[in-house]
């Protein structure tokens, strides 16, 4: 008798406050993105017409968004947990470099995987140094990772003398030239590697920490987490979520150099903050990572089509940061509005 | 002459008896505190006093002479300036236009800019902030210095006595600092200051004399803060029996285990040669004053902090310095003094801050189970009577008391055999102070050793079975806490600081 009574007055909750919990689900988090991602491909239909709108188009927009994604998504990581990432540019670069080195392609000619391996092998390693830095040496994640960038870049360019490294091992190319569903394995992997980052942060406690750490470092170590060795595996991911792009990166152009991935650094974090990630921790979103990625490739994409000049490009980027973040802001002061403390320590 | 005197001041609301008979007595340059429990009729005697409300019977006598305060404006002329709880500043003004806001200094409708810059001036310098510019916008301060325009507001009429209504609410532990400060120089010119609050630790810092509200009525008038114990003011405010302020101490057998061993333990020159030992069910307080080392004692024994030297060990585990999660494993909890800063995630629900250091225990193989954590969350509200009992609550908008029971929660979830507090009542109200008091002692009596610091010697003295005195680092006597009085300790520490 009580459970239903309870059952029928929780039910009368929901529905009385459903554009509430709309706004405040996941979804309605995104809403102001969605609506942005929208308008866009409004845009796009009108000026570009049947160029724009049609799957192919999409398809080319989504491999345009899978490098820069997986970049993004591992950088998410690090941002929900209070830190910042500035050098998985040129850690991707120096993947790029490493894996597409002439004896190590040759060594994967039966086995082309090892590329991938060591691709992101390179990054976890550029991590684990920036993470022990960070957490151990105490250098604050900016600089450490400043230097890791100019570093990283240098140390590409020392391997690869400069000069343009040709991929021709064919077990890789094919592999990356086939498709599933007619559907790039490029963009395949933005997508198991965004499913895969959804769950690890909002399921698992390895995402728990992340957002406690980045909530409040002291109180997450004070209650017994592991806060500096956490930090070293936060830098390890993102740093592998570059390797892993800089293999997307090498397929798609078929060559590696020590200039891929530059301002990657800058386009990730613009995309993880335009997703509603906060930048001082404690709050992060895949899926607002994931929007706003596409959002960027889209609007890269309506500009191309409509042989615009990338330097309205970068202009018109550098407003949609701004608008996003405000438009993010507004519903974000919504929902704290609608969550009314219980008693009122006056805040102002 | 008493500045202020107020006798059977009553005034009704409908059906609701909000004032039921207060008298108060403020003296020129005194800070006199009004302390009551939420609803107690603290707002609405400040809304009498300051105009807003008129009374239905009673005397109010200002300077001698019997008033009726018709409006705010006429409290004003008379010389009495309330500061609210709400800041009542205008954020697009400058600090100048928003203190002679409705007074404006002007000839024939111009405004006498220049005038009102140079007397802005000399009221923030009076107030301790000569680096505040008139002409910055107020919309660009902090919530302290916001409250400072506000009474240099106040001050910019003659004023002779200011009423504050929870003026620490808004500001953090710096910033109260300097509030103290600036109402001890508003003191010193003898303007007399009426200070609202429910924070006993900040009416022992400042206050001169108290009255006590309950129930609409003035339980205790004109009590001196100095010679008032605690456990006095609580039991006034609640309507509680002095005695049962703290609740009775369960008696802890002399067989019963050695949990917790210090030996020698030493962190630079902080504090050195700490030794102690609790029991299970013991609880061991440490009394002295603020920067004695007593909350570096507790930060280190769990290795928040990394000792210089010296051990220590839980149930025969010698655990591992400046190691916090070996003294979790071990099965040490602490609850830091700064609840908000060291002790939750505030934007997180409750649920997720009572298992912070559990959540990987109710995991599988990784894979979070927040079914079974918010079902053993629900259990500890309902033990700790946290209401609304709702884990997906977050936990910023609860209020202080409710918050320490989210701390309490998670180590009672966790299960722990040491238990460090630290302050565990500083910002809670009166009424769930009495709560925690009775929660700490039924933790003690589940078998955990408790190790409490609290800057309230008295709260050591009634919650602790035994107590180590503490000046300057170094522990100056460990007895029970039968055997002392806060007397006692005091003299304690004088001779042991003086030596």
């Amino acid at each position: 008798m009580s459970e239903q009574t309870t059952a029928a007055s929780s039910h009368n909750v929901d529905s009385g406050g459903l554009g509430r919990r709309l706004f405040s689900g996941a979804a309605g988090r995104n809403i102001g993105l969605v609506i942005a991602l929208l308008i866009l491909v409004g845009v796009g239909w009108i000026t570009a017409g049947g160029n724009f709108m049609n799957p192919d188009n999409f398809l080319v927009i989504l491999r345009l968004a899978s490098v820069i994604g997986v970049v993004a998504i591992g950088v998410t990581f690090v941002i929900t947990a209070g830190g910042i990432d500035l050098s998985v540019g040129s850690v991707l670069g120096l993947a790029s470099v490493i894996a597409s080195i002439a004896w190590l392609q040759d060594a994967a000619t039966g086995f082309w995987p090892l590329m991938v391996v060591a691709a992101i092998a390179v990054g976890i390693v550029a991590g684990l140094v920036n993470g022990v830095i960070i957490a151990y040496g105490k250098v604050v994640a900016f600089m450490a990772t400043l230097a890791m960038l100019v570093a990283a870049r240098g140390l590409a360019e020392l391997i690869s003398q400069r000069q343009t490294q040709v991929v021709d091992n064919q077990g890789f190319l094919n592999f990356f030239r086939s498709d599933l569903l007619g559907v790039s394995w490029v963009v395949w992997i933005f997508v198991i590697v965004a499913v895969a980052a959804w769950f690890v942060l909002n399921r698992t406690t390895f995402g728990r920490r992340t957002v406690a750490i980045g909530g409040n470092a002291t109180a997450a170590r004070l209650a017994g987490i592991n806060v500096k060795r956490h930090t070293v595996y936060l830098y390890m991911l993102a740093g592998g979520a570059a390797g892993l792009a800089a293999v997307m990166l090498l397929s798609r152009t078929t060559a590696g150099t020590s200039t891929h991935g530059q301002l990657y650094e800058l386009d990730a974090i613009a995309a993880v903050v335009v997703g509603g990630t906060l930048l001082i921790g404690g709050r992060g979103t895949i899926g607002g990572t994931v929007l706003g990625v596409l959002l960027f490739a889209t609007l890269t994409n309506v500009f191309t089509q409509n042989n615009l000049s990338t330097s309205v490009q970068l202009v018109a980027k550098g407003i949609i940061i701004v608008a996003a973040v405000m438009l993010q802001q507004r519903f974000a002061n919504r929902e704290a509005k609608a969550a009314a403390p219980d008693t009122a320590p006056a805040a102002s | 002459m008493a500045l202020l005197e107020v006798r059977g001041l009553t005034k009704r609301f409908g059906s609701a008896q909000a004032l039921a008979g207060v008298d108060l007595e403020v003296r020129a340059g005194e800070v006199h505190c009004v302390l009551g429990q939420n609803g107690a009729g603290k707002s609405t005697l400040i809304k009498t006093l300051s105009g807003a409300h008129q009374p239905d019977s009673g005397e109010i006598r200002w300077l001698g002479e019997t008033v009726e305060i018709a409006n705010p404006v006429a409290a004003l002329q008379m010389g009495i300036a309330t500061m609210y709880q709400e800041l009542d500043v205008v954020d697009g003004l400058t600090i100048a236009e928003n203190i002679f806001l409705g007074h404006e200094i002007s000839r024939g409708g111009v405004l006498k800019v220049g005038e009102a810059h140079e007397r802005t001036h000399e009221l923030m310098r009076r107030l301790g902030h000569p680096d505040l510019s008139p002409s910055r916008e107020v919309g660009t301060l902090s919530p302290a210095n916001k409250q400072i325009v506000s009474m240099a507001r106040a001050l910019s009429h003659d004023i002779r006595l200011m009423i504050m209504d929870e003026p620490s609410a808004v500001l953090d532990s710096g910033e109260v600092d300097n509030l103290f400060r600036v109402v001890g120089e508003l003191t010193s010119q003898g303007i007399a200051v009426i200070y609202i609050s429910h924070r006993l630790e900040e009416i022992d810092r400042i206050g001169d004399r108290i009255t006590v509200l309950k129930d609409g009525r003035s339980t205790a008038s004109n009590l001196p803060v100095k010679r008032t114990p605690t456990r006095e003011l609580i039991a006034l405010m609640t309507g509680a029996d002095v005695d049962q302020v703290f609740p009775p101490a369960n008696p802890v057998p002399a067989d019963a285990k050695v949990v917790l061993e210090v030996k020698d333990l030493s962190l630079g020159t902080v504090f050195q040669d700490v030794s102690f030992e609790v029991r299970a069910g013991e609880i061991v307080g440490l009394a002295g004053l603020v920067g004695s080392g007593r909350s570096e004692i507790l930060e280190t024994v769990y290795g928040h902090r990394k000792a210089t030297s010296g051990t220590v060990t839980v149930n025969g585990r010698l655990l591992k310095p400046g190691s916090v999660t070996d003294a979790v494993e071990a099965n040490m909890g602490l609850s830091p003094e700064e609840r908000k800063s060291q002790g939750l995630v505030l934007e997180e629900p409750i649920y997720r801050n009572a298992t912070l250091s559990t959540f990987t225990r109710f995991a599988k193989s990784g894979l979070l189970n927040e079914r079974a954590e918010r079902g053993a969350t629900m259990t500890q509200l309902k033990e700790l009577d946290l209401r609304p009992a709702d884990p997906d609550k977050i936990t910023r908008t609860l209020s202080g008391g409710n918050q320490q029971k989210v701390m309490l929660a998670r180590w009672l979830i966790h299960g722990t055999d040491v238990l460090l507090l630290d302050e565990p009542t500083r910002g809670v109200d009166v009424g769930a102070r009495m709560e925690l008091y009775r929660l700490i002692r039924d933790v003690a009596a589940s078998g955990t050793a408790v190790v409490i610091v609290s800057s309230e010697i008295e709260e050591v003295l009634g919650l602790a079975d035994r107590v180590l005195v503490v000046a300057d680092g170094r522990v100056l006597a460990e007895k029970k806490a039968k055997e002392l009085t806060e007397h006692d300790v005091l003299d304690l520490v004088m001779k042991g600081s003086a030596a």
